[in-house]
């Protein structure tokens, strides 16, 4: 089935009409070891149907039993929020029928969530920050997995059945659900994705979570709604469903405005439904509108007994807690003495935990940040790969920087160092041996090749005689270049100018 | 008086993907709306200052410790299966599911 491809406004013009409203529901599988309520492996990639248990398949008269730290770690989540946790709170089953459920409900929470009333500082690449509030987290669990075989696309549509894995099922979720977020403007799709980015920042953070968008670990749905500018009352919304990578996020979001607006200027009101996203066309489709299906008719669990914290409890966890992401970055940039600019590069270049560990390896910052922003980020970027993914390591920074301290190599040989080593041809020193890339230090062959400079440009040497002192640049590049590179150029500039009489 | 009506248990049918017969719509109308009446009859019993009770037993706090324990084999879950294939439950298309 082929959809109509459909009508969008240009995103500017669709802020200048319009101020967009963003909310997000984010789902965060935690990396416990056994299921939510069952001892079932938690785990991901083994064979269909061997991570259930009798609980997990919804077998007659099974009885669940909660999971104590993924209790603790939707705390931890909560506490990491700036959340109050529940003093009591109760699961509730939501009601729906679908084969990715055999219970034909999920276990969730309703009205009472474990953690609520939070917010979070979202910083943008510009260093402009806007905070997000947060409604609540709640614990629930996952669905078994779906395929839709037959038909032609393999979508659902034109399937003709499903084959269903409930490896998944039963697999803790954490439910993060933010307030509306008014004021983004033009930012919303930046906002967007950067809010999808700490979350998961702070859950792996936390370490309660693997944290990999790609395996379905963090999972955003983004709603999306559009008020004429001035005015007040909220538009109808849109929620785009599982909108699974950092950048998918911010295009859908982007993508929505657009749409809304092109619907809102015709005339026409605007359809609540769910949307599925399209990573190739970058668009989204109508998925289901709001209806009966949506009457999830909750009730509390009658087999599992309420959660009553304690403030001895969550003090104990709140102990547990690692520094946050944020103000971990602050500590760091204070340490470290680089400047806004500097340091935002630094974060957005994906290389802070590197340059730290570098740094705690012996080097100063403003060297470490040479390294990982320079030579080794522009290698990242032509392999395509993370900068930490090259292999380059601490220690293999902190020797290129003593052979270029102790004057051996100079910062153009280094480059050619660090190839070979990537290269596997051994360590620094090992590499300057092989290639014969130590810096001329002897002044003999130094001179030589000064003087066939001097010969070579018997003008320049002139101006330099002369007093103008600056030509001697065009002479030390002769003698670079004839020494391929392996002169200590400061060294050559002191030779010519006591060749020619001249005083630096 | 009755808090069922017939188009409430269609609807609930409907919910469950149950297809009913009109007679059975019927009967279990009038089923469902004894239960109903039969439960309701507590709150005269229950005045203003009992609260409402979802666990008659006063628990709270009962977990598990994370750690692993026995598992089905594929086989064992899928034994009950009205179908099946390539290891997994094999059910027919429904197109309203997310």
């Amino acid at each position: 089935m082929v959809m109509a491809t459909e009508e969008i406004l240009s995103f500017e013009e669709a802020l200048e009409k319009y101020d967009p409203v963003l909310g997000f529901e984010v789902h965060v599988e935690l990396n416990t070891q056994t299921k939510m309520f069952s001892s079932a492996p938690n785990a991901f990639g083994d064979t269909p149907n061997t991570n259930v248990t009798p609980v997990d398949l919804g077998l007659p008269g099974v009885l669940p039993v909660v999971n104590r730290v993924a209790v603790e770690s939707s705390i931890k989540i909560g506490l990491a929020l700036g959340c109050k946790i529940a003093e009591k709170c109760y699961f509730a089953r939501k009601n729906y029928f679908y084969p990715d459920t055999p219970k034909n409900f999920q276990t969730s929470q309703y009205d009472d969530p474990i953690a609520y009333d939070g917010s979070i500082d979202i910083e943008l690449a510009d260093g402009t920050v806007f905070t997000v509030e947060i409604e609540r987290a709640h614990m629930e669990e996952d669905a078994g997995k779906l395929t839709h075989m037959g038909g032609s696309t393999g979508r659902i549509h034109g399937a003709e059945f499903s084959l269903v894995d409930y490896n998944r099922a039963g697999v803790p979720l954490v439910e993060i659900v933010t307030k509306p977020i008014v004021g983004a403007g033009a930012r919303a799709p930046e906002l967007a994705k950067a809010y999808v980015a700490a979350i998961r920042e702070i859950v792996k953070n936390l370490g309660v979570s693997d944290a990999k968008m790609e395996r379905g670990n963090v999972r955003c749905d983004a709603n999306v709604s559009l008020k004429p500018k001035g005015q007040e009352k909220f538009g109808t919304r849109t929620e785009t469903k599982n909108v699974n990578s950092l950048r998918a996020v911010e295009h859908a979001v982007r993508y929505e405005i657009q749409r809304h607006a092109a619907v809102l200027d015709s005339g026409t009101p605007i359809t609540q439904e769910t949307r599925h996203w399209h990573e190739d066309t970058r668009s989204t489709t109508s998925g289901r509108p709001k209806s009966d299906a949506d009457d999830y008719r909750y009730f509390p669990e009658p087999d599992l007994v309420p959660i009553v914290t304690t403030e001895d409890w969550i003090e104990r966890l709140r102990a547990e807690l690692p520094e946050p992401p944020a103000e971990r970055r602050k500590r760091l940039q204070q340490d470290w003495g680089y400047s806004d600019a500097e340091f935002r590069d630094v974060v957005n270049a994906g290389v802070m935990s590197s340059i730290e560990d570098t740094i705690a390896a012996g080097v100063k910052p403003a060297v470490a940040r040479k390294w990982w922003m320079g030579e080794i980020s522009r290698r990242a970027k032509v392999a395509d790969v993370e900068p930490s993914e090259l292999g380059v390591t601490p220690e293999l920074i902190v020797e290129l920087n003593s052979l270029i301290e102790s004057g051996k190599i100079n910062d153009k040989l280094s480059r050619e160092v660090l190839d070979g080593v990537l290269a596997g041809e051994g360590t620094p020193t090992e590499v300057v041996e092989a290639r014969g890339l130590a810096v001329v230090s002897d002044d003999g062959p130094l001179l030589e090749a000064i003087d066939a400079a001097l010969a070579a440009q018997p003008d320049v040497a002139d101006k330099i005689r002369g007093g103008k002192v600056q030509a001697v640049g065009a002479i030390v590049g002769g003698v670079m270049k004839a020494t391929r590179g392996q002169a200590d150029a400061g060294r050559v500039r002191e030779l010519i100018l006591q060749r020619l009489g001249v005083e630096g | 008086m009755a808090e069922i009506n017939r188009e409430d248990v269609a609807h609930l049918a409907r919910l469950a993907h149950i297809d009913m017969s009109a007679e059975e719509l019927d009967r279990m109308t009038g089923e469902l709306a004894v239960i109903v009446d039969s439960i309701k009859r507590v709150s005269e019993v229950a005045g203003d200052d009992i609260p409402t009770t979802s666990h008659p037993i006063p628990l709270s706090n009962v977990y598990r410790e994370d750690v692993v324990g026995e598992t089905l084999t594929n086989e064992e879950a899928l034994s009950g299966a009205p179908d099946n294939a390539d290891g997994r439950f094999k059910v027919p298309a429904i197109l309203d599911g997310e």
